[in-house]
Formats: C-alpha cells, structure tokens, sequence
C-alpha cells in the first residue's frame, strides 16, 4: 500500500534525521511525503493588552519565518525524486499530527527525537509519548 | 532602546532622589503640600461637575451613577435582555465552538476576555465591595449584583462597536476603542465634527483615568497593603513611599519603555491564578460556613429592600451597590473596548456576547462572594473598612491569608496598571499620533505618576483621577446611545447568517443539534 507518510518536522537535526529516514522507507515503498510544521499555541493562553495588539503582525512573521525553513527541507527531499507537499499549523502537536494522520489517511509517520536539555528532551519525549499513544496509524521516533 | 529606557528612568529618579536624602517624611510633606495646593481647585472643580450630586431623601445621589444604570437599562432593554438569553451563545463562542482552525494563532475569544478581566478585576472586587456594604449594609450587595446584570448589556454593545471601528493597520497591527467609534461611528451618521470632538474628550479623560485610577490609586492600596503585612510602622516602606513607588515605577518602567515582556508574562501568568485562589478560598470558606449562607442571603435581600440600619435606607445602599458595581466592572467607562478589539473575528456581535460574561463574573460572581465572606464573618461593623475589612473577613476562615491578600493585592495592582499604560497610551497616540518619541513621553509620565502615587497621599489627585476615569463614560455613552441602530442591525446581520447556516460550529457541532 503505497499511501503517504507524515514527517513532524521542527527545524531540529533529529526531524532532519527523521526525514531522510522516512525518504528512505518511502522511495522503497513509493510513498508521498507530507511534511508538518506545527507551532505550538493554545487559545486559552493568557495574552497582555500589548500582545493581542501584535498578535496578527506576529503570527504573519511566524508564519514567513516557518516557511523559510520548511521550504529548504521540503526541496532536500524532492531533489531525492519523491512527492513532497507541506503545511505549517497553530496548535498542540500531537493533537494536529493525529488529526492530520486521519485526515489524510496516511499509512506511517516519523518524527524526530532530540537529546541535548533536559527541557528539550521533556518536551520532545511527551510529543513522542502522546503520539505513541494516540496516533491512528503507526509512529516512528528516529533518535 | 535600553539608553533611552534609562535615560527615561533617570528623568523620573531625579525628581525623587533629591529627597531620598533628605528626611522622607518632611519632604513628603512638602511636596504633598504643594502639590495639594495647586491641585485642590483643580480637582474640586472637575469633581464637583463629575460627581455632581442630587439629594434624595438623607442622601445625596451622584448623577454620573445614574448615567451609568440608565446606559445600562436602556442597552438592556434595547437588546431585549441579552444577558439572559444569549449565555449560552457566548460560553460557547468563549469555548470556541465557532473559531475557524484556520484561524489558530490568532487572538481568540477566550484571550480576549481574559486580557480585559485582567484590568477589571482587582481592587475594585476586594477594596469596593467591602466599601459598598460597610456604607451600604448587607442590602448594597444585591444592588451591586442589579448593576452587574444590567452592565453586561453596556459592555455588550460597547465592545461590539470597539471590534467594528477598529483600525488594522498595513504592518498587521489591530486596535481599537471608543476614540475609533466615536470618530469613524459618527462620521458614518454625517457627524464627523461631533464624532472627533468626543473621541478627543475620551482620550483626555482616558489619559487622565490611566494616570489616576489605572496607576496613582493603584500603587497607593498596594503600599497600605504591604506595610501592613511588613510590620506596619516598623516596616521599611512605612514613611518611604517614594521607595515603594521607585521600586514599582522601576519594575513597570522595564516593562512598558524597556520593553522586557519576561516580567509581563509572570504576571500575566500568575495573576489569573490568584484571581483562581481568591475565589476558591472564598468558596471554602462559604463551604465551611454553609449553614449561614442562607441567613447572608435573608441579611441581603432584607437590606436590599428595607435599608435598616444604612444611612439614606434603601436609597442608601441601592447608590452604594450601583457605585461600586461601576467602579468594580467599569461597564460603560469604554476601558474594556480597547482590550477586546484585537479579537480575530468576522462578525464584531461575537466579541459583544463575550463581553458581556465580563461584569457577570466580575460583579455577580466574584463581588457577591467578597460579600457573602463579608456578612457571614461577623466582621461588619467592627470599624474596619476597604481592603482591611476583607482582609479580616477572610481571616475568620483561613489565619495566613492576609499575607496571600497582600501578594495578591500587589500583583493586581501591577497587571491593572499594566493595562491601564496600554489603554493610556492608545489614547494619548490617538491625539499625539504614533511614533516612538510620543509614545516615550506618555510611558515616563505613566512611571512619574507611580512614584508621586506611592509617596503622597494626595485625596484631591485621587478624586481627580476618579473624576476623569468616570468621565470617559460622558463621551463614550453618548456614542453608545447614537449607535445603537449600528449595534442592532450586526446583530440581525449575525443571527440572520446563523440562521441560513453560513455560520455554523466547527466544534462540538452535535451538542446543540
């Protein structure tokens, strides 16, 4: 089954290891990427009168910003001959991952895993817990 | 930024380190003195047109309150009874059943409201009600919650007009308030020269408020707050105000013209839980008093209706509860539109129904525990008043929270003078238009005003202030009154579209089916 595979990608060398390997698997199986960049936002977060001020100019630059990096990553992958298509999304990682996984019907996703701080890994450990958890379809955590 | 930051600090530290070596109390004197006496006229003059009173009966009626209910009644009979009927709509936008997932990263709903409760909650809840029901009785408190409910329609339709005039700029910038519909609302119904007029009139009482009660009053509770907790005459501020006020003019200053938003966002961020705390400690409280619950009740409506034992009867503590339930929410004052318009919405109705739970957990949720803390500790009547009569009251049910009231009095006062800068500011670039060296002379002014706040007690500045946050109201509900046909007609509009489905839930969309 051909389908598509998800990368989670966030400018990391590990979602940069995660791709290769997910290109790798995918020009085997003659799989699609789709490469998602979720910037981490609640709505129930708590803003000051300043902030929500900004907030539209701010999101417009997060937004410019992710696509410079996604961007390069996305033709890394193309120039390996596979179908790359991408979007960048506000909100809970593991909760869009999944809900794009359904979405899209996809057979397999890979994200990435860090070592470095502790504060990282804490962080990057409870995406890679609440996907192996919650995820509809089958997860791969490249270290 | 930084050398303009302390070039800034410096202007303000000049005026006060000069008497930091000299002894505190006599220059405090002096200076509270002069000011005094050049303001005295000033403010009696301002205060006495504001707060022009009417007797009835043994007391006298301040009109502006009037001005306020009326404002008040008038929305919500013209709306017919938003506040009752459309809750549920409004929980549900504040969930946000309604938000486009496309729109994720944007201001929402819930953060919209969450910023304006932040400036409305406070003092007024904790000091206020204590106020209302020492001078009004028990019965105050069922008036405050009448003027809560009827302030929700105010706050409905101003904040519906603060999304629909808003500004966004080219850079994606969003802002708004009632200098925005006054000017561009009433040029639209041909009276751009009346329009102008009264957003210049808002905007120099919005200034005038943001100075005075957004900062001087502010500063100045907390002071009694932590000397009181610090050992009161033997604590270090006791006589140093000055200190106390370099020291939050200081910390505010690197917020607002240092632009360190690290020291905003802890507060942000622990302000909503001391809002949490206060109220789950009251609701203890209560829960271990329940027994009583009805009799505050019976002692509330009783006072409501027969005003014994208040100065002026009735009458007494109906003024009472409708004051303090306007300084408490500020519903009508026009504050709340410049901090919902940033929303992220198509339909400006939408930001009204969130508005409108603003007084009600404001006023009838947070102010009516206050009260009930209040009557049910027997405290009432013991001599004290505003904030220390709360801080007793609370006592009577849990020994260490005074020590946690004065934190939390402290950190309000900060996230309300927070707001108040940015709501001041609005202002003052709407009449000196934007730019960084505009926006320099009103934040250093805003930090001067801190530390004058803190170091004097200057009553004729503070009713000065409280003249001109009450002020703002004139301006802005004489627009609400000439564009309650705009709010009426976005009304139909919305309820029109939500008929047709072409709005519709993006969740929980079963709930309501």
């Amino acid at each position: 089954m051909p389908g598509t595979f998800i990368i989670g990608f966030d400018d990391t060398e590990a979602a940069r290891r995660a791709g290769d390997f997910a290109a790798a698997r995918a020009r085997g199986e003659e799989a699609a990427l789709h490469v998602v960049m979720v910037l981490e936002w609640s709505p129930y977060s708590f803003l000051s009168a300043q902030e929500l001020e900004e907030r539209h100019a701010r999101r417009q630059d997060e937004l410019a910003r992710a696509a410079q990096v996604i961007e390069p990553f996305c033709e890394g992958l193309r120039e390996k001959g596979l179908t790359v298509t991408s979007e960048v999304r506000y909100g809970h990682a593991g909760e869009l991952l999944c809900e794009i996984a359904r979405k899209m019907r996809a057979s397999q996703m890979f994200i990435g895993r860090r070592g470095g701080s502790a504060l990282g890994q804490r962080f990057l450990g409870s995406l890679a817990i609440t996907l192996v958890q919650a995820s509809p379809i089958p997860v791969t955590v490249v270290p | 930024m930084i050398t303009r930051m302390l070039a800034a600090l410096a202007a303000v530290l000049v005026s006060v380190v000069p008497a930091a070596a000299q002894d505190p109390d006599e220059v405090a004197t002096t200076l509270d003195q002069r000011i005094n006496q050049w303001f005295t006229p000033v403010s009696d003059f301002v205060g006495s047109i504001i707060f022009f009173e009417v007797p009835i009966g043994d007391v006298n009626f301040p009109l502006i309150v009037g001005w306020l209910v009326l404002a008040a009644a008038v929305c919500t009979i013209y709306f017919g009874f938003v506040q009752f009927r459309q809750v549920k709509h409004s929980i549900s936008l504040v969930k946000g059943d309604y938000s486009d997932p496309e729109d994720a990263g944007e201001v929402s709903h819930f953060q919209a409201l969450t910023t304006a409760l932040s400036a409305t909650v406070g003092l007024g809840n904790i000091a206020g009600v204590a106020v209302a029901v020492t001078l009004g009785g028990p019965g105050a408190t069922f008036w405050m919650v009448v003027a809560g409910i009827l302030g929700m329609a105010t706050k409905f339709t101003e904040c519906t007009l603060g999304v629909k005039y808003r500004n966004e700029y080219a850079d994606g910038r969003v802002s708004g308030g009632p200098m925005y519909y006054l000017s561009k609302g009433l040029a639209e119904r041909g009276q751009p020269g009346l329009g102008r007029t009264l957003a210049i009139i808002f905007s120099i009482c919005c200034v005038g408020g943001a100075v005075g009660g957004g900062n001087m009053f502010q500063v100045n509770q907390a002071l009694q707050q932590v000397v009181g907790v610090t050992g009161g005459e033997a604590s270090i501020f006791a006589g140093r105000g000055w200190l106390f006020g370099v020291i939050m003019a200081a910390i505010i200053g690197m917020v607002i013209i240092g632009g360190i938003k690290s020291i905003a966002r802890v507060t942000e961020k622990v302000v909503p839980f001391m809002a949490i705390f206060y109220v789950v400690t009251g609701l203890a409280i209560l829960a271990i008093n329940y027994d009583q619950i009805g009799w505050a009740f019976g002692q509330i409506f009783a006072g409501a209706f027969t005003g014994e034992g208040v100065a002026g009867g009735v009458i007494g503590a109906l003024i009472q509860g409708f004051r303090r339930a306007a300084f408490s929410n500020e519903a009508g004052i026009g504050s709340a539109p410049i901090a919902h318009s940033a929303v992220r919405t198509k339909e400006p109705v939408t930001e009204g129904y969130v508005a409108l739970l603003e007084p009600f957990i404001d006023t009838v949720v947070i102010c009516t525990m206050t009260a009930l803390v209040i009557v049910i500790s027997g405290e009432l009547g013991s001599g004290l008043e505003g904030v220390e009569l709360t801080s007793a009251a609370f006592a009577s049910g849990a020994s260490w929270f005074p020590i946690l009231l004065a934190i939390a009095v402290v950190l309000f006062a900060f996230s309300t003078m927070l707001s108040w800068s940015y709501y001041g500011l609005k202002a003052w670039t709407y009449m000196f238009g934007e730019g960084q060296a505009q926006e320099l002379v009103f934040k250093a002014i805003f930090c001067a005003f801190i530390i004058l706040g803190a170091s004097v007690t200057l009553d004729p500045v503070i009713a000065f202030s409280d003249s001109m946050l009450f002020a703002m109201s004139i301006p802005n509900i004489i627009g609400i009154y000439l564009l309650l046909p705009v709010v009426r007609r976005e009304v139909r509009q919305y309820w029109a579209k939500i008929e047709s489905g072409e709005i519709t839930k993006f969740k929980n969309a079963a709930a309501e089916a």
